[in-house]
């Protein structure tokens, strides 16, 4: 099969492109049969991804049941007001993705790269709050490690809650917060809810860094979709892989939007009398 | 002419209003104490936020017949998944039900 087939007339096939063959590869009918093999292939992909997370979300459900009063207290710890911040970040940098995909319907290829550009930075906003959350979280000794302590963590959060004020913040960008008292740990071990909040941290940790590695992956994703619209590669006939990193960055949202209500709202009705 | 004629702009901008709103919502009624009803609230909201978001954003909406049935397949086996484990967990979970008396009837 010679290029020039590629070419043959099919639907809408002739504006917006420059003419290359890529357009429409050999062994499809055309553009459209094309670009519906690809999207359904992404979404395949998505499936698995539903079932990968799946199995996060049925430990947290299973062990929330089993541990309920706990978990309300564990999810208490976290701030409900950055996460909802973050959450609107996160959508907002749908939107701009839903314009990025937009812009390559069109065939707009400088107008992709700006708002996936702009996807980026509202990505790197997103995680950005998050490190900040982590940070507080590092100083409250909720990592899931031999460090775990959580007397400590429920004490620290009431006093933050209440006066204000807290331990000095941590300086630098490394967790490497203070050692806590043995008093403390002597407590932790005699009390069996100990374990259960240790067992919503790891849930905790896991899952939103679980997510988090999602989102990095779609910024390298991101990168090199932004080299190829850089250089006209994409047309209004053919924009699957724009397209593709459209829903994965959603996918990522979807994620989140459940993530939200289940970690961090879970307990906030405990601090509504204060 | 292109592959698919763009959604107009207006659509996604009115997306993430909704979406925000919402979002504000949720939190909101998080904070109250809304007892048994509050992890409904949540999820339903969470659920609505979810459907905004693949109907829209990912295009569900406008999606060939043989897409939506591989997400309807995902939800699916989703739903297997939850339910056999949950149907396990929550009728043998014996820590959490009354102690069995000393003595038994059935002798």
């Amino acid at each position: 099969m010679s290029l020039t087939e590629n070419h043959a007339p099919s639907k809408g096939h002739d504006d917006a492109s420059h003419g290359s063959s890529h357009d429409l590869a050999h062994h499809f009918d055309n553009v459209e049969q094309q670009h519906d093999a690809g999207n359904l292939g992404m979404w395949m992909f998505l499936t698995t991804e539903v079932l990968f997370f799946g199995g996060l979300f049925a430990a947290y459900t299973i062990y929330r049941y089993k541990f309920e009063k706990v978990f309300e207290q564990a999810s208490n710890i976290l701030d409900p007001f950055l996460g909802g911040v973050n959450t609107i970040v996160l959508i907002f940098s749908s939107v701009t993705m839903a314009f990025a995909v937009r812009s390559a319907q069109q065939g707009k290829s400088k107008a992709i790269v700006a708002w996936l550009a702009a996807t980026i930075v509202f990505g790197s906003m997103f995680l950005g709050i998050k490190y900040f959350e982590w940070k507080h979280d590092a100083t409250l000794h909720v990592f899931p490690t031999a460090d775990f302590n959580w007397t400590w963590a429920r004490e620290k959060h009431a006093e933050h809650d209440h006066h204000e004020s807290h331990e000095p913040e941590m300086r630098g960008l490394v967790f490497n917060s203070p050692k806590v008292p043995q008093s403390y740990i002597d407590k932790d071990s005699k009390n069996p809810e100990a374990k259960q909040a240790r067992l919503f941290f790891f849930l905790y940790f896991m899952m939103t860094s679980l997510h988090a590695a999602h989102m990095v992956i779609g910024f390298g994703i991101m990168a090199v979709i932004m080299i190829y619209a850089w250089n006209g590669f994409y047309t209004a006939n053919y924009y699957v892989p724009v397209e593709s990193v459209g829903l994965y960055w959603h996918f990522v949202d979807l994620v989140w939007i459940f993530l939200y209500p289940l970690l961090y709202l879970l307990g906030a009705h405990l601090s509504a009398g204060h | 002419m292109s592959l698919h004629p763009p959604a107009k702009a207006w659509t996604y901008w009115a997306n993430f209003l909704t979406l925000c709103v919402l979002t504000v919502v949720t939190w909101f009624t998080a904070c109250q104490d809304l007892g048994v009803m509050s992890t409904p609230i949540a999820l339903g909201i969470a659920v609505v936020k979810a459907a905004l978001v693949a109907l829209f954003f990912m295009h569900v909406w406008e999606s060939t017949p043989l897409t939506k049935l591989v997400i309807f397949a995902s939800l699916f086996i989703l739903t297997v998944l939850l339910t056999f484990l949950f149907t396990d967990y929550m009728t043998r979970n014996y820590d959490v039900l009354p102690p069995v008396p000393a003595v038994s009837s059935r002798v």
